[in-house]
């Protein structure tokens, strides 16, 4: 577990690709930087597209969590 | 007691919910045990794939439009106005015109997608689209005295309508140019949000090496924060700018906000159970078309074959029968490769796409489903 408190959370369970890393730019878009978004996702290639967009992007990826059904993403706009 | 079924939009999917209910419930509604109303927000019905060819100056507005009365039933009851409530709890909703509340037994939600321009400072005042009937035509007036520089055609966002179409205009305006002599003066580049061409990696694998050979320059990973229309350039939240003399965008999408606000899902499209089609959150609430939260395309060939399950199903339901149609995620699309060749995908939720080789013949059958779908539109194909 992570002690880490995030200014939002996305729930993209259930969503295909690339649904969830879609709804992490929409949310990271809104936010301030310095804002933690976590984004919930049960799709593997969530693994993959989050870390290589946030590089992309400049953002920090500070964690990822892995929970039984699905993993937590927490991304820090820059 | 009568069953009342209302079904809200009066675009691709509920026009052909209607018919099929009236056909399917002729002896329940000729009894007086069912009533079928369609709301929608305008006179007309509005076939949309016609916009992809009005900028190149091929199709008219007009050539997308009829009137509802036209195309719908007489036994079901047309109702011009806007719903601006719903409530799932009294099943009851609220319009803009009626004084009155409709209440229903079945509800259909078919309300289709809202462009979001205003999310992207710039977008509206420096980006075109064919995603509406102004920008169409807006995009028309530009295009057909472009000659020289630099076009960009950005995707702002997903889910949109017809996620083959972005792929399309830049096929077609390739060939367009270089059969008038064009191409060496315009340099074209796509932009796409995510690190590859198309959301579904089958798609972006087939387009991806035909953008190479037509020298279609590409930007992945490319999320547009926003547009100086003065200075002509596009700034992505990645850091990348483009220089543009003629921008096209696929705007960013929503559902309506009656949606969000009635419970039902986020961004104004329903969450549903993507077999079903039932709204997750309410009772006798289906939805269908671009507003159902299924993952599959916002297509018009989804929202036919959906409407066909919902109206196999409310048929079951109103007959006190379980219902057991279910949608297995099917598209369709033909994805126009030039002004003359198209390539075909069909795929469901097991089976992905793969592109049929481009031909003149799939063009024709695109043209040819173009002009037949009021056909569709009626019920009768
Ligand atoms: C340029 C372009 C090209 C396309 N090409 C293709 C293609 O080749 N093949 C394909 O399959 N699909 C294509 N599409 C996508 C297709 O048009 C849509 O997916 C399809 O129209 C969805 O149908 P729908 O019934 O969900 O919504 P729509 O057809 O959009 O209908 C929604 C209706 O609801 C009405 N409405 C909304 N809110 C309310 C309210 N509150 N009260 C009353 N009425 C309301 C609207 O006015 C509208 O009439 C294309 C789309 C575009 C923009």
């Amino acid at each position: 577990m992570t002690d880490i408190e995030p200014d939002d959370t996305v729930d993209a369970k259930g969503a295909t690709c690339p649904g969830p890393l879609m709804d992490l730019i929409g949310k990271i878009r809104s936010a301030e930087s310095g804002d933690v978004i976590r984004l919930l996702s049960d799709n593997d290639q969530s693994l993959t597209d989050v870390p290589e967009w946030a590089e992309e992007a400049g953002n920090e990826l500070i964690a990822v969590e892995e929970l039984d059904d699905h993993n937590a993403f927490y991304v820090e706009k820059a | 007691m009568t069953e009342h079924v209302v079904i809200v939009g009066g675009g691709t999917g509920g026009t052909v919910l209607a018919n099929d209910l009236a056909d399917r419930l002729e002896p329940e509604l000729d009894a007086g045990d069912v009533r079928i109303t369609l709301v929608n927000d305008d006179h007309d019905h509005v076939y949309k794939p016609v916009w992809l060819y009005v900028p190149f100056g091929q199709r008219e507005l007009d050539d997308g439009r009829r009137p509802l009365e036209d195309l719908v039933d007489d036994a079901v009851d047309l109702r011009i106005d806007r719903v601006s409530e719903i409530n799932t709890e009294s099943q009851q909703l609220e319009s803009m015109e009626g004084n009155d509340v409709i209440e229903y037994d079945y509800l259909v939600l078919a309300t289709g997608s809202t462009l979001e321009s205003d999310q992207i400072p710039g977008l509206t005042e420096g980006g075109h689209n064919y995603y509406s009937e102004s920008g169409a035509t807006d995009l028309r007036d530009e295009l057909l005295s472009f000659t020289e520089g630099e076009l960009v055609l950005s995707v702002i966002g997903t889910p949109h309508m017809c996620p083959a179409a972005p792929l399309e205009f830049v096929f077609m305006a390739d060939d367009w140019l270089r059969e008038r002599g064009l191409r060496d003066d315009v340099d074209i580049t796509y932009t796409y949000p995510i690190q590859r061409v198309h959301g579904n990696p089958h798609i972006a694998e087939w387009a991806r090496p035909i953008m190479e050979e037509r020298d279609i320059q590409v930007e992945t990973f490319f999320n547009a924060e926003s547009i100086d229309a003065e200075a002509e350039t596009i700034t992505s939240m990645e850091g990348t700018e483009l220089d543009y003399d003629l921008l096209v965008t696929i705007p960013p999408h929503s559902g309506v906000d009656l949606i969000e606000e009635a419970g039902l899902g986020d961004d104004g499209w329903v969450d549903v159970d993507k077999h079903t089609l039932e709204a997750e959150a309410a009772e006798n609430v289906y939805a269908l078309g671009d507003t159902a939260d299924t993952g599959v395309p916002n297509a018009g060939s989804v929202a036919h074959y959906q409407a066909g399950v919902v109206g196999q199903r409310l048929a079951s339901e109103i007959r006190g029968r379980p219902a057991t149609a279910t949608y297995d995620g099917k598209t369709l699309c033909f994805i126009e490769t030039g002004m003359d060749a198209a390539s075909f995908v069909e795929f469901d939720y097991e089976n992905p796409p793969s592109p049929a080789p481009p031909s003149q013949k799939l063009h024709w059958s695109k043209l040819a489903y173009n002009e037949s779908y009021w056909l569709t539109a009626r019920g009768l194909l």
